[in-house]
């Protein structure tokens, strides 16, 4: 009897160390299934890409419909490759449609938001989003202000 | 003392060290493949489960809370003067997932429950029942070891889940009950930023790692101690010293190739 009582003790032990993990995953961390569905790929070049992470969001109208794959820097176009996984269910996007970088809050973290163009032909798998904004770098903001600031003086 | 017999003594210190390292590996390898498994030792690993991990879960819930609480007061304390205490939830799961999670687990397992394991075992061993064992033809390493070393593993990912958890909910409490942090942004800031894999998977996989270093430290000086109520007594601190600094270097280590 004794050995039962403590085999039960054990099993609560066990469960509350389960359930840890599955307060973790749903509550803290917040998985949703969705995360593992089909995608397809695109690509955008930007001139400036400051403070975009690879695993970043990619919104639509603020709702999540992907993620950024990968950043690299293609030397013959001096421009930044952004490449964009794109959920499949997402398959009517306009080919002239526009990426920007965007900030979440004013020192939150970069994402991609798209823009709705009006082309007929759509965005496949592989195709390139010709119509990108740069990210907005304070400190050339900056600059261009004091710089404007200084010629209406002369 | 002259250079030579300087030299010699640095050599033996390194061939020491080197047999130690050498026999604790020998002694983990025979404990988890040798050819006795647990069989009808399931009771065994339930008893130990119960003394490793059941009587570790007070120390470890009551500093996850107040771990969690200090967490929340401190960040708030340094968020408000940016207008971004929302993210108070963000950095107190973020911090105790990937670092202070796992790794004041393993301390306070060490501590707790790995000196503990060392005591006993050397206690064992000095009062010669492990050598009684063999004479009869049982296992010490089945027996006695092996439940051991198996609770250890199984208890301290747990705990650690547990201490996340805890923390996680004394944060909540402090930032949104008593410093008006608006719930929803506690929550969904945290949401927003932890990832499963990412956050919550190599947490646990450090867990598991500190895990297995801290009871296997543990139990290896305890049936390696020098026989005698010093022997035991140096055998537990060592295990303490030894046990924490591996976890400090290793969490280095990790940091290092996760994140």
């Amino acid at each position: 009897m004794r050995t039962r009582n403590l085999e039960l003790i054990v099993g609560v032990f066990i469960l509350a160390g389960l359930l840890a993990l599955a307060v973790l995953a749903v509550r803290v961390s917040g998985l949703t299934a969705t995360s593992t569905g089909s995608t397809y790929s695109v690509h955008a070049y930007f001139d400036n890409v400051a403070g975009l992470t690879p695993r970043a969001k990619v919104t639509m109208s603020g709702v999540t419909i992907g993620q950024v794959t990968a950043i690299s820097f293609d030397k013959n176009r001096y421009s930044a490759r952004v490449d964009l996984a794109i959920d499949s269910k997402v398959d009517t996007l306009p080919a002239d449609s526009t990426a920007s970088i965007l900030t979440a809050g004013l020192l939150g973290e970069k994402y991609v938001g798209i823009s709705v163009g009006g082309d007929d032909e759509l965005l496949v798998d592989g195709s390139e989003l010709y119509d990108t904004q740069s990210a907005l770098v304070l400190e050339e903001l900056i600059g261009r202000f004091l710089l404007n600031t200084v010629s209406k003086d002369d | 003392m002259s250079l030579v017999d300087r030299v010699v003594l640095l050599g033996r210190a390194g061939l020491d060290t080197l047999a130690a390292l050498g026999r604790s590996g020998l002694f983990l390898v025979n404990v988890l493949f040798g050819r006795a498994r647990f069989g009808n030792g399931w009771t065994l690993l339930v008893k130990q489960l119960h003394a490793v991990g059941v009587m570790s879960l007070a120390i470890i819930v009551v500093s996850g809370l107040f771990i969690g609480m200090v967490l929340a007061l401190q960040g708030y304390n340094i968020l408000v003067g940016y207008g971004s205490e929302q993210a108070v939830g963000q950095m107190v799961a973020l911090t105790l997932l990937r670092e202070l999670g796992p790794v004041v687990t393993a301390l306070l397992f060490a501590g707790r429950a790995g000196s503990a394991l060392t005591a006993e075992i050397g206690l064992m061993k000095a009062t010669e029942q492990l050598s009684s064992m063999e004479m009869i033809g049982v296992d010490p390493l089945k027996y006695v070891i092996a439940p051991r070393l198996w609770a250890g593993f199984i208890s301290m990912p747990l705990l650690a889940m547990v201490f996340c958890v805890v923390g996680i909910w004394g944060g909540a409490m402090v930032a949104v009950d008593w410093l008006g942090v608006y719930s929803g942004s506690y929550w969904s800031n945290m949401q927003n930023s932890v990832e499963f894999t990412e956050d919550v998977l190599n947490g646990l996989i450090k867990a598991v790692v500190f895990a297995f270093v801290v009871t296997w430290i543990a139990v290896f000086q305890g049936y390696d101690c020098e026989p005698t109520s010093e022997g035991i007594s140096r055998a537990t601190t060592r295990t303490v010293v030894y046990a924490s600094l591996a976890v400090l270097g290793l969490d280095f280590i990790l940091t290092a190739l996760m994140f």
